[in-house]
């Protein structure tokens, strides 16, 4: 789809809130649903950072680290991507107080979203990182570069452009499983609404806006990538051609 | 005592009563995702003004988070007199929600199908419904079964959510365990390896379905 279509259909979305917004029986609840869509904000946000780090830590270890760090690194991953997101949560929020350790709600949601994503992240991250030629590998070897610097100067930047696109389905997944820090006691977008249709069983309006926000972030955030994707290939095209 | 083994035997039974709820739903909205996508993706290229539609609905499915959609056709459809039930409510959300994933891949299968194979098909005059069904589709489903089976595991994965609107499957039944007795470790450690065993063990079978496929279309 293209980023025309994607402005317009958040340009859509956004009007449709506005009209909603000015009849009353939406309005009442407006500002209490994006009161509950800054705290979803936020876990996104410090998620995918997390994300981001467990990621590239992650998939560093599994391809150069030394044996026990690529062990580790390969439990880590195959633990995360074979559960579902909500038995994670659910394991640290109600686990691991049975352990001594007792994290409060939010952390718990970045943690767990966080740790999730990066698990499918690191995957990205490797993929990326094979992707680029092998002459590139032996051109730096052959300026006699240690790994380090091969990978810091020549192979993640090449690389960085194949992950974008990945990475932005991902913290759209991670957007979207942020719904789920609801069902451990956070007061994100999704806990309003069911706060809201429990008290008032005004279920149309409720979910209606509720589910125009999210997408409204959502849309967001994949024109985002769109742009950070144009911008980060063009630096290549030229780097190339200089 | 943080691990105790007699707990956990004991509601191993009750647990594995619920892994087949759990399984139900993932068959079921499995079907209901591969038959709907498979219908929008074929409808999209049969019927092309409807591709702009189409493309702007998976966009909108595909952008919402799965559990508001469960509560949307739990509470909401209610209201225009339509009422599942939970299960039912639950299954139909996931399975629309895959359906606008599915569809995407079936759309990448239809893609690599050759010009050339509609070009023939156009020139035998065949109808549009026997082009799909006798020439597209017999070659465009065995390569992307193994995407198919990724989102299979990915749908599977989601069934937790169902506990949301208390349909008595794995994690529901984890959480009942938990707050009845106050012990979370057993069951909710239980649900996990369960769920981490499935995963792999389905991972392993969709290599090896992969490896069956390539074998066979690589002549």
């Amino acid at each position: 789809m293209g980023i025309g279509t994607l402005v317009g259909m958040l340009v859509a979305a956004l009007v449709v809130i506005g009209m909603l917004a000015t009849q009353e029986a939406y309005s009442l609840f407006l500002p209490g649903l994006l009161q509950g869509a800054v705290l979803t904000i936020e876990i996104a946000l410090l998620g995918s950072l997390l994300a981001i780090v467990m990621g590239v830590l992650a998939a560093l270890a599994r391809m150069y680290g030394p044996a026990p760090l690529r062990w580790l690194a390969t439990v880590y991953v195959e633990i995360f991507r074979g559960t579902s997101a909500l038995v994670q949560l659910f394991w640290l929020f109600f686990v691991l107080p049975q352990f001594g350790v007792t994290l409060d709600a939010f952390l718990v949601a970045v943690l767990a979203l966080g740790l999730n994503v990066g698990a499918y992240g690191s995957e990205v991250v490797r993929g990326a990182i094979q992707s680029v030629a092998r002459g590139q590998w032996e051109a730096a070897t052959a300026l006699n570069m240690s790994r380090a610097q091969m990978l810091r100067r020549i192979i993640l930047p090449q690389a960085f452009v194949a992950m974008i696109p990945p990475w932005g389905n991902l913290f759209i997944e991670l957007l979207k499983s942020t719904a789920l820090v609801s069902l451990i006691t956070l007061s994100d977008l999704a806990f309003k609404a069911q706060q809201m249709n429990q008290n008032t069983f005004k279920t149309i309006p409720i979910f209606t806006l509720v589910l125009l926000i999210y997408l409204a972030m959502s849309l967001v955030l994949t024109i985002g990538m769109r742009l950070l994707e144009r911008r980060a290939s063009l630096g290549l095209a030229r780097g190339r051609a200089a | 005592m943080i691990w105790d083994w007699a707990f956990a035997f004991e509601i191993l039974p009750v647990l594995g009563r619920a892994a087949i709820v759990t399984i139900e739903a993932t068959l079921l909205g499995f079907v209901i995702a591969a038959l709907l996508g498979l219908v929008l993706a074929v409808v999209r290229i049969a019927v092309p003004w409807t591709g702009w539609t189409i493309s702007v609905l998976i966009e909108l499915i595909r952008s919402t988070p799965l559990l508001i959609q469960i509560f949307f056709l739990y509470f909401v459809l209610p209201k225009f007199g339509v009422v599942l039930d939970a299960f039912t409510a639950g299954v139909f959300a996931i399975g629309i929600h895959y359906a606008a994933y599915c569809s995407e891949v079936y759309r990448a299968g239809f893609d690599n199908i050759h010009r050339g194979q509609w070009e023939a098909a156009i020139a035998l005059n065949l109808s549009s419904w026997t082009t799909f069904k006798d020439i597209i589709i017999p070659q465009a489903i065995p390569p992307i079964v193994p995407a198919l089976g990724n989102y299979l595991v990915a749908l599977f994965k989601e069934t937790p959510l169902l506990s949301a609107i208390a349909v008595l499957e794995l994690m529901q039944t984890a959480k009942i365990i938990g707050s009845e007795t106050f012990r979370y470790t057993e069951p909710m450690t239980l649900v996990g390896l369960f769920f981490l065993a499935m995963s792999l063990v389905s991972a392993a079978l969709i290599r090896s379905l992969e490896g069956v496929l390539n074998r066979r279309t690589m002549r």
